[in-house]
This record gives structure tokens, C-alpha cells and sequence, in this order.
């Protein structure tokens, strides 16, 4: 993609991910979320990784953070009024990170991390080398990870579902007889 | 193609400002989403990097990791209801006892 | 650097398309209502009056197409107290244009030749130009999500959980059903998609997608209605319980982005429907060169004439399927929402599932896409 474009998508996902942070009304923090992972998602696509660029757009984008408006709402968050935590924390945080983001910085930006790039190949980032590879090598891990989608929908369910006062009373009365023993 | 160097540093950048929100705020569903944020940033990563690399295994990781984390934003909510329910706040400083 | 130029024009000229059509959904809301219902309808705006007073019949195209915009337009805008000052203004647009930009990736006709230059007609030739529609469908949840929450008004907020609840489970049909189709094509292109929907069956039947994906057709049809929140799916702007579910706290412009977008997703569902089901520009026996009757007859024609004909034929079967659209909105009752819940996920979503595996038994056996 032309820098200039690369400048402007970078500019956007800073200052959303740091709205993200920064802001107080959690749904604010939300949109500034979306912003920066639909930025994302573009700026995948200008690597070529085009399937990977709309998957991350429709999972991240259309689906995780509609899971996360919707918890906003049940628990009716809204702004935060008043002092948010420790000044310390805070301060010595950001100082913390900043050294972080430092020493980060200065492992991958440096010439070592330079690879030959050559071009790619005609068919990189569409989705049949991407089926290629995800039933060939990653099979296992790509069952698995069904698997694990399944077992992550029955326990999210499990764990939010309203308990009925009848269930309430037998776990009750279990207790009260654990404690009489 | 932008540049990789700066690809990096972005990545790098953004995962800072994911740990930031991590550390500073005491909001459960904030701090969730500075998760999601680390999260994104290390997927910045993997594409850049195997697209450099010209190979697919960077594209099938992010895939990975995004299924992943869907499942984990799904249960992480469901546990974020469930204590809500008990104690009525998502302030992590008053969030401090098991059970009592 | 022409391509760029081209793709541009051809970009807003799909939008325009996509625009004209939803107020044309609208004109057919209050005048082809009244068409269905055995009514008048509106009728009684006019500039001079003079059709009045020679007897003709006022169509009532002043009516809805100048006096209600001008009204929309001009009316105060209202926030209510307590409400989100940004997001209130936001949510109609953010509702507005994941729509229309999903029109650019539509293919309208196959090339046309221009002072020696060959454009094809479609605004952006994405490879994966089906994953672009579903990740712009799945974005326009927000749109109707915030304006639902920014109102500061509990029935609004009330609309604007059914109708994220709604969009969410059907986009999950609308995926399936067009997982069916990318399989049946064997491409995620659309214009693909629609050169393989030319050619006849037995000389005579044209290879358009519903004859080979019927089922996949009526669950396009069902969860596109219900993504576009249309009777009989209207339940979040539920207008006898909601009063107008997330929209009631809108007033003049945003409103209107708000109608606006109803109604344009409704004509891109019907694009999205003549696309994959349809041919898209296709006509019946007609190919590069000219007609090829059945019966062996042929008709030569001047390829700018072939590809003008492909142009019109695909707006003529977007209307007619709006049309359809609209037939259905003026004769079905509204759904209740555990039984509009009901169908999405345990009528749609296995009968999807149920399709997809038909499909790729199909399609191994009988080897490759056809």
C-alpha cells in the first residue's frame, strides 16, 4: 500500500487505541475498539492477507464486540464519574509501559529484523492456500479448536444463565446438610 | 507493502497501549477490551511478519488466535455477568473476596 | 491510473443506484400500498393544481418525492435530555453506510468497451468479494445498537436490543446460505459468480443459481427480510408496540438516514438475491456475440449493445424483486419475537447446515464446481 496510506491507517489505530484507554464512558471505549480493529483489518488487507483481513472485520468486528455492547448493556454501565483508580498506579504504570514499549521497539525495529521479500506468489492470502494449509498441517489444531468453541458456547451458557429459586434452595439445603456433617 | 520496520513498531505501540489500559484502569470490561487490544497487536505481528516471510502459517495463527479469543471473550463475559450478579459492580479494586 | 477513475465513477454511480431504488421503495410504500390495500393513498399535494382541474389522477409522486423530504429535512433536530449528544448523532450514519457501501462490489454487466478501452462493470473487483458483504452486514449491527441505547428512552433502548438480536442471528442464516452458494461457484468473486450463471441446460433452461440452489435461494430471501428489518420482521420498529422502536427519539435528517437505510438494504438485498439466484446481468441465450435462440435461431449484436442490454436486464430483475419484496411486506403480519427467534435459529440455521452438507456431496461427486 502507498506509505502515505500506511501513515494515515497507523495515525488511526493509535489515537483510537488510545481512546480506547483513555475514555470514560465504557461505550465510547467500545466504539474506539471497533475503530481500531476494523483499521486493523485494513491493514491486513494491504499485506495481502485478504481472507484473514474480512475474517478479522466480520469475527472481531461484527461479532466479539456485539457480544461486548450487549454486556454493556445488561450490566447498564455508564460513565465514570470521579477519580478512576490509584494516581500511583497510574503513574508508575505509564512509565513502566513506556520502558516497555521502549525496549519492544528496540528489538524489532533495528536492520537485523530485515527479510529478503520477494514478491508473493499468486495465490498468498486467498482462501484456498489458506484451506491448504488449515487441513493439511494445522488439522489437529483446527479440530481442537472446534472442539474448543463448543465447550467455550456450553460454559458461557452454563455460566450466565439466571439460576431459578428452586435451584437456589436444593444448593442451599446441600450446603446447610454438608455443614450439619 | 508498508514497511516492516514500521509494521513492527505500530504492533509494538499498540500491544504498549494495550498493557496501559491493563495496568491504569479498574473497569473489568476496559481492561477486557485492553486485552483484545494486545491481542490485535500481536496478530499485526504474525500477518506482517509471514507475509514478509511469504509463507501462509502467520495468516493460519491469526486465524488461530482469533477463534481463540472469541471463545475466550464468550466465557470471560459469562464470568463478568455471573460476578455482577453477586457484588452489582465491575470495579476491580472492590472485587477482592472469594467468598465469604 | 484510468482504472482508479473508472472505478470511482462506477463506484458512485452504484451508490446512486442503490439511492434511487430505496426512494423508488419508497414511492412504492405509500402509493403501491395503496395499490395492495384497495386504497387511494396520497394524493393531494401539487404545484399548480391544474391536473386537478383536468380530471387526471395525481400519482402522488410530488407527494412523496418533494413535499415528505422537504418536510424530513427541514424538521427540528431533537435530542432528548440525557442522551448521548455524540452518539445520537452518530448512529445514523454509522447505520447508513456499511449499506451503501456495499453496492460497489455488485456487478452490474460484464464489460463494455469504450474509445478502445474494455472497463468491466463492476465498481471494485474484489477476489473475495463475498466476505466483503458479509463483514459490511455484520457492521451495520451498530448503527441501529447505538441509536437504540443513545436515546436515553427505554422503549428505544428496548427496539434496539431486538433488532441487534435479530440481525445477529440471522446474519448467521444469511452466511450459510451464501457458504452454499460460494460452493456451488467454487469462487468468492461475484462477477465469477455471474459469468457461470450464462450458458443453457438442455438447450433451452438459462444456468441461473436458483435451479441449482432452491433452498439456498428461500433462506436468502427469508434472513436478507430480516436483516433489513422488513415486515414481517419489523418487530424493533414494531409500530403498534415500539411505537417506532429504536428510531423514536429521531427527528428530520436522521430519521430520514434512518428510512434510508431500511430501505436500501432492502434493494441491496434484492441485488445480493439476482447476483447469486438470478444471473445477474445475464439474459436468457444471450452471449458475447448475440442471441442464440433455442431452436437454433441466432441474432447478432454490436458488443456495446450486449453489454447496455446486460445493464438493463439486471435493474429490471432488482426491481422486479423488489416488487416481490414489497408484496411480501403488504400481505404478511408482523412476527412475534420469540417466534421471529424460533425461525432464525431453529428453522434457518439447520436447514442451512442441511443445505451446505447437500451441496458439498453434490459437488465432490460430481467433481469440481459446476
Amino acid at each position: 500500500m502507498p506509505l502515505a496510506l500506511f501513515w494515515f491507517l497507523a495515525a488511526v489505530a493509535l489515537i483510537s487505541a488510545l481512546g480506547v484507554v483513555l475514555q470514560r464512558n465504557p461505550v465510547h471505549c467500545l466504539l474506539a475498539l471497533i475503530v481500531t480493529l476494523l483499521t486493523i483489518a485494513v491493514l491486513f488487507i494491504g499485506e495481502d492477507a485478504i481472507v484473514v483481513g474480512f475474517l478479522q472485520a466480520i469475527v472481531y468486528g461484527g461479532a466479539i464486540m456485539v457480544l461486548f455492547l450487549f454486556v454493556i448493556w445488561l450490566l447498564n454501565l455508564r460513565a465514570e464519574v470521579g477519580p478512576t483508580g490509584h494516581l500511583a498506579l497510574k503513574f508508575f504504570g505509564t512509565i513502566a509501559v513506556a520502558a516497555m514499549a521502549a525496549e519492544l521497539m528496540s528489538f524489532v525495529v533495528p536492520p537485523h529484523l530485515q527479510v529478503k521479500f520477494a514478491g508473493h506468489a499468486a495465490g498468498y492470502g486467498s482462501i484456498d492456500s489458506l484451506a491448504q494449509k488449515l487441513f493439511s498441517e494445522y488439522l489437529v489444531a483446527f479440530e481442537v479448536t472446534s472442539l474448543l468453541l463448543l465447550v467455550a458456547v456450553v460454559g458461557a451458557v452454563a455460566l450466565a444463565r439466571r439460576i431459578s429459586a428452586s435451584e437456589l434452595a436444593e444448593r442451599a439445603a446441600a450446603i446447610a446438610a454438608q455443614k450439619v456433617r | 507493502m508498508a514497511p516492516l520496520p514500521y509494521l513492527m513498531a505500530l504492533s509494538a505501540a499498540i500491544f504498549a497501549i494495550g498493557v496501559l489500559g491493563f495496568l491504569t484502569r479498574r473497569n473489568i470490561l476496559v481492561m477486557f477490551m485492553s486485552v483484545e487490544l494486545m491481542l490485535n497487536a500481536v496478530n499485526l505481528a504474525f500477518i506482517s511478519l509471514g507475509s514478509r516471510l511469504g509463507t501462509m502459517d502467520g495468516q493460519v495463527i491469526v486465524f488461530f488466535v482469533m477463534t481463540v479469543a472469541a471463545a475466550e471473550a464468550a466465557v470471560g463475559l459469562a464470568i463478568i455477568i455471573s460476578v455482577f450478579r453477586g457484588r452489582e459492580t465491575v470495579h476491580a479494586d472492590d472485587l477482592t473476596m472469594l467468598r465469604w | 491510473m484510468i482504472e482508479l477513475i473508472v472505478g470511482a465513477v462506477e463506484a458512485v454511480l452504484m451508490i446512486m443506484v442503490g439511492l434511487h431504488l430505496a426512494i423508488f421503495l419508497l414511492y412504492f410504500e405509500r402509493k403501491g400500498s395503496a395499490l395492495i390495500q384497495d386504497r387511494v393513498g396520497a394524493n393531494r399535494a401539487s404545484f399548480t393544481g391544474l391536473g386537478r382541474r383536468l380530471g387526471l389522477p395525481n400519482l402522488g409522486i410530488i407527494n412523496t418525492l418533494i413535499a415528505d423530504p422537504i418536510k424530513l429535512f427541514t424538521k427540528e433536530d431533537f435530542v432528548p435530555e440525557g442522551a448521548d449528544h455524540f452518539l445520537h448523532a452518530l448512529a445514523p450514519f454509522v447505520a447508513l453506510f456499511p449499506v451503501l457501501i456495499t453496492f460497489v462490489v455488485i456487478p452490474f454487466g460484464d464489460t463494455i468497451t469504450l474509445g478502445g478501452r474494455t472497463f468491466g462493470l463492476q465498481a471494485t473487483n474484489l477476489n473475495a468479494g463475498a466476505l466483503y458483504l458479509l463483514a459490511t452486514i455484520g457492521i451495520g449491527v451498530y448503527g441501529v445498537a447505538l441509536g437504540g441505547w443513545a436515546s436515553n428512552n427505554r422503549w428505544a433502548l428496548l427496539g434496539g436490543i431486538r433488532a441487534t438480536a435479530q440481525m445477529i442471528s440471522y446474519e448467521i442464516a444469511m452466511g450459510l446460505a451464501i457458504i452454499a452458494v460460494i460452493m456451488t461457484y467454487g469462487s468468492l468473486d461475484l462477477q465469477e459468480m455471474v459469468r457461470m450463471q450464462g450458458g443453457v441446460w438442455f438447450g433451452w433452461l438459462p444456468r441461473w443459481g436458483i435451479f441449482v440452489q432452491p433452498l439456498a435461494f428461500i433462506l436468502l430471501l427469508t434472513a436478507g427480510i430480516a436483516e433489513s428489518k422488513r415486515v414481517p420482521f419489523d418487530l424493533p420498529e414494531g409500530e403498534a408496540e415500539l411505537i417506532l422502536g429504536y428510531m423514536i427519539e429521531y427527528s428530520g435528517g436522521k430519521q430520514a438516514a434512518f428510512m434510508l437505510t431500511d430501505l436500501a438494504e432492502q434493494a441491496l438485498i434484492a441485488m445480493l438475491l439476482v447476483t447469486f439466484f438470478f444471473g445477474g446481468w445475464q439474459v436468457p441465450w444471450l452471449y458475447r456475440d448475440g442471441f442464440h435462440l433455442p431452436g437454433g435461431a441466432v441474432l447478432a449484436l454490436g458488443p456495446l449493445l450486449v453489454s447496455i442490454a446486460g445493464i438493463v436486464a439486471f435493474l429490471i430483475k432488482v426491481v422486479i424483486v423488489c416488487l416481490f419484496m414489497g408484496l411480501i411486506r403488504w400481505t404478511l403480519p408482523r412476527f412475534r419475537y420469540d417466534q421471529l427467534m424460533r425461525l432464525g435459529w431453529k428453522i434457518l440455521v439447520p436447514l442451512g447446515l442441511v443445505n451446505i452438507l447437500i451441496t458439498a456431496f453434490i459437488v465432490v461427486v460430481a467433481g469440481g464446481a459446476h
